[in-house]
């Protein structure tokens, strides 16, 4: 699984698109690795824009735990944006909404995680 | 067959208390005002139009105890938890105490919530009741004994009358018991469980509780896929919500509902009846629950769908 990238002042906003489940979740964990080792205090927040995923299963959801938990320990800051209907119901039947930052656009998510990211993301 | 839930809370007993019935009837008393209900029998059928679960029934607090039915004489339970009392007495007021039956149990495993119901299963105090024992683990035998062994219970396990055999299975092996096969599979559990798939005349139950599924196991995951292939029926261990049983409740032993319903559409199963439920959820969380599950199911259907049970104590689900 590839994630379109795009930086927004300090923050690093990946694109995910698909369904994230047992065959794919994998390859979303090591699509994400990278940019989570350098997500640290002082360095850029991470965004996921969900807006093209149209599926997430346990396993993708496991990532998303372990990827906040890894940001976490390290200072810095990860949240999700964008999630379409049903992946939205997935997260609050889950309560992974609880586990993870979740927002209703990514501007909302750079606001509140990076609001010196939100004017160049609106210049974008 | 017929499948009924004796128990079906998971790690230890509970009770409806008097504030939690008290809430239950002055919901059902404002819903009933004006409406002229003035005997038993039309309050019967209004409480039995009324949508809202948790407000007509309670999920009970027994734990794991269920009884499969196949239509022979022998009686076929999986696990002794405290669930395990009702049936013994409910065999006693049917059949009357002396009448002598075959008991065929299963157990899950050997914690204290799956076997605290043996000294209590009335049957086992008549002579003539033939009990096997059925399970996987080692200690087996001595688990039993133990719980009837001073300081914890007053009759020692020798003294029992009824006829108690202990049989050891092997998983993965097909075994003919009772009329039914059946086969054990090892479960993720401290001190590990076994979950068991019955058939009986091209019909198929799965028991299969206090298991936790590593979700990073795809391996893993598709081998419970096959376990649960085509069952008519589930029984499924639903105590967490997926983020604390991946979290704060990791390595504790047990499941979730989105993994529950994930296995049974992999495994193309017709029925998932969410089971072992948390001793501190009340009856409007596990409705709850139950409600959003059948959601989920609903949202993330590909094929045929998956009909979403959530066990109570009493429940009988025929397939």
């Amino acid at each position: 699984m590839e994630l379109a990238e795009r930086h927004a002042g300090k923050a690093l906003v990946l694109g995910a698109s698909g369904r994230i489940d047992h065959s794919s979740a994998e390859n979303f964990r090591v699509a994400l690795q990278p940019h989570l080792e350098q997500c640290k205090t002082g360095t850029f927040v991470i965004v996921l824009d969900f807006s093209g995923v149209e599926y997430i299963s346990s396993v993708g959801l496991r990532v998303l735990m372990l990827a906040a938990k890894q940001v976490k320990s390290q200072g810095g800051a990860i949240g999700v944006a964008a999630l379409q209907p049903v992946v939205k119901e997935i997260f609050e039947i889950s309560k992974f909404n609880l586990v993870i930052p979740c927002f209703t656009a990514v501007s909302d998510a750079l606001a509140a995680l990076s609001p010196s990211a939100l004017t160049s993301h609106g210049a974008a | 067959m017929l499948i009924r839930i004796w128990g079906s809370r998971g790690s230890l007993p509970v009770s409806l208390g008097t504030s939690a019935l008290q809430e239950k009837i002055v919901k059902a008393l404002v819903a009933a005002a004006g409406k002229g209900i003035d005997t038993e029998a039309k309050a019967r059928a209004f409480l039995g139009a009324i949508p809202d679960f948790a407000v007509t029934h309670t999920f009970g607090g027994n734990s794991s105890c269920v009884q499969i039915e196949g239509g022979g004489s022998e009686y076929v339970i999986c696990d002794m938890g405290s669930g395990a009392r009702e049936l013994g007495n409910s065999i006693f007021n049917t059949h009357g105490p002396d009448k002598p039956h075959s008991f065929h149990v299963f157990m899950s495993h050997l914690h204290w919530d799956h076997i605290m119901g043996f000294p209590f299963f009335a049957p086992v105090y008549r002579a003539g009741n033939r009990i096997r024992i059925y399970g996987c683990h080692e200690a087996l035998e001595r688990a039993f004994r133990t719980q009837h062994s001073a300081p914890s219970f007053p009759i020692e396990f020798d003294r029992l009358p009824a006829s108690i055999e202990f049989v050891r299975l092997a998983p993965g092996r097909r075994y003919e018991i009772a009329g039914m096969a059946v086969t054990a599979k090892e479960q993720a559990h401290s001190g590990d469980s076994y979950g068991y798939r019955f058939e009986l005349g091209g019909k198929s139950v799965v028991y299969s509780t206090d298991s936790e599924h590593k979700l990073d196991d795809l391996a893993e995951t598709e081998a419970f896929a096959d376990f649960f292939r085509g069952a008519d029926l589930v029984i499924f261990d639903a105590m967490y919500s997926l983020a604390d049983a991946v979290s704060v409740k990791e390595d504790w032993g047990h499941s979730s509902n989105i993994v529950g319903v994930e296995l049974c559409q992999m495994a193309g199963a017709k029925r998932l009846c969410l089971f072992h439920h948390e001793p501190i959820s009340d009856d409007r969380h596990i409705a709850g629950i139950w409600r959003e599950t059948r959601r989920l199911e609903e949202i993330t259907r590909s094929g045929a769908p998956l009909e979403i049970i959530a066990a109570y104590d009493g429940l009988e689900i025929v397939i």
